[in-house]
């Protein structure tokens, strides 16, 4: 448990915009400023821009960095260009997930992860632990970086005019490194929302800076409100939702992540045999019939026996049906599937569907 | 600042009641609807359902979670507010002109337990 509540660099600049703060990941972050619908939009028509200060940042430099990385991810790094970015998760030996995270190669000899907040502490404990026996030198960079995100379809443009840094030649899951301001700042073209756009990493000062700059523009703050709808409807998951230390990658419906024909990886031998038997439940996509929204933990029923769980459910702001990521058992799994939601004291009637809700709008 | 209706009398949990002979005309603050957000989803009991002063009797729903309703009264449901099955944002727009339930008590004197305006307005404050 934290006794003190964290706060991100712009935490004084959420409280002056009248945001609704909220405790995640330890921190006090701002769920929404003007509305998660109205913020919502903004990102899917035109562009917002989030405080993801709170995000976790971890260096692994040294001789062995590549082999260590290797070690510790599931997916594979191997032959990628400086500057290209992997998706994957770190697991513990049992399959079951530490986190999910993005690696970001600097070169081979450097790498520069990012974490979740709620994590960081048992990650960077889960990072050290690992690194025995290999010549790396690991740094937990968190308290030093701010990050926001800017995203939706003008965050090129955005990017480009109000902050004056070229980003259009940054290709999709890469990154470049620009020196501004005496410091070096990471832009990636990066996000969660299942939209174009860029996350931007420097110092608290040049954090705040941006921040200011966006503002001054016009840009939509947009607070975790809306980050979670965004990311919902695209079918991402969410440490803690979809994703945990009882789920293994393979569970979360997220194999093509997992590269088992690497040589080795911490997690490799439980993820291989839960492959090759197959696994006992998975994670879905649930549509509703009706008006009634599943939530985080409710029951997922056939003839009035528990089958699975919903780990997120939302009405979905850009389609306005009822929509579900679930925890099923085999073979209700299965599209198509009739199941039942159990909402307080009524059970409504559902299928299982992909899940993906909305099509992710990325400029590849 | 988030309106307070001088003739209602209200519950802790921010539902307020209007009575009118025995029967319970049952809505939510303007304090909870701005509190809330935007309502997208309102789950109502059935005419007919019994209930106990206290007892859970359906939810609000903003985008982000789901609010249980409680029922200020003892009583028999006698009508839903079908209204807001296509425009729960009704709530939003006004709060006290909404009502969600009326209930049929069976021990009015329950209503002179509840908090009135005053009494209400305090804890909206806290």
């Amino acid at each position: 448990m934290e006794n003190q509540m964290k706060t991100t660099c712009l935490h004084d600049k959420h409280v002056a915009l009248g945001a609704l703060m909220s405790p995640f990941g330890g921190f006090d972050m701002p769920i929404q400023y003007k509305g998660i619908t109205e913020e919502h939009n903004a990102v899917r028509k035109h562009v917002g821009v989030f405080d993801v200060s709170h995000m976790g940042e971890v260096r692994v430099k040294g001789p062995d960095a590549y082999k260590y990385v290797s070690h510790i991810f599931v997916n594979d790094v191997t032959g990628a260009p400086d500057g290209q970015i992997f998706y994957g998760m770190m697991c513990y030996e049992n399959g079951g997930v530490v986190d999910d995270l993005l690696v970001y190669k600097v070169n081979d000899n450097e790498y520069f992860l990012v974490i979740n907040a709620s994590n960081i502490d048992k990650d960077v404990a889960w990072i050290m632990k690992n690194a025995e026996g290999f010549d790396v030198e690991i740094t937990d960079e968190s308290p030093i970086y701010g990050e926001v995100a800017v995203q939706g379809p003008e965050a090129e443009e955005t990017v480009e005019k109000v902050l004056g840094i070229p980003v259009k030649d940054i290709a999709f899951y890469n990154f470049k490194t620009f020196p501004i301001d005496g410091e070096e700042v990471i832009v990636s073209r990066t996000g969660y929302t299942g939209e174009d756009g860029f996350e931007i990493y420097g110092s608290h000062d040049y954090i705040r800076r941006v921040w200011d700059k966006l503002m001054e523009a016009g840009v939509q703050p947009c607070g975790l409100g809306c980050r979670d709808t965004l990311r919902f409807e695209v079918g991402l998951p969410l440490y803690g939702d979809e994703l945990a230390d009882d789920i293994t990658p393979i569970e979360a419906s997220l194999s093509m992540f997992v590269k088992l024909d690497k040589p080795e990886f911490i997690g490799k031998e439980a993820l291989a045999a839960q492959k090759a038997e197959g696994v006992k439940r998975r994670i879905v996509g649930i549509e509703l019939e009706g008006n009634a929204i599943p939530r985080h933990g409710y029951a997922v029923e056939v003839n009035g026996e528990k089958v699975g769980e919903i780990t997120t459910g939302y009405r979905s702001i850009s389609t306005g049906k009822s929509v579900a990521m679930a925890m099923i058992d085999k073979p209700y799994d299965k599209l198509g599937t009739e199941v039942e939601v159990r909402i307080r004291k009524k059970t409504f009637p559902a299928k299982v569907v992909k899940k993906r809700f909305y099509d992710k709008n990325y400029k590849k | 600042m988030s309106k307070i209706e001088e003739g209602c009398r209200y519950a802790e949990s921010h539902e307020w009641v209007r009575v009118d002979e025995d029967v319970a005309v049952i809505g939510i603050s303007d304090y909870a609807q701005h509190a809330l957000g935007n309502i997208v989803y309102v789950d109502l009991p059935e005419v007919g359902d019994e209930l106990e002063a206290g007892d859970e009797f359906g939810a609000v729903e903003s985008v982000k979670a789901a609010s249980d309703l409680y029922s200020p009264v003892s009583g028999t449901v006698v009508a839903v507010n079908e209204e807001l099955e296509d425009r729960p944002e009704a709530i939003n727009e006004d709060a006290f002109g909404t009502w969600l339930i009326k209930v049929a008590m069976t021990d009015s004197s329950e209503v002179d337990k509840l908090l009135d305006a005053e009494a209400y307005a305090k804890i909206c404050e806290e």
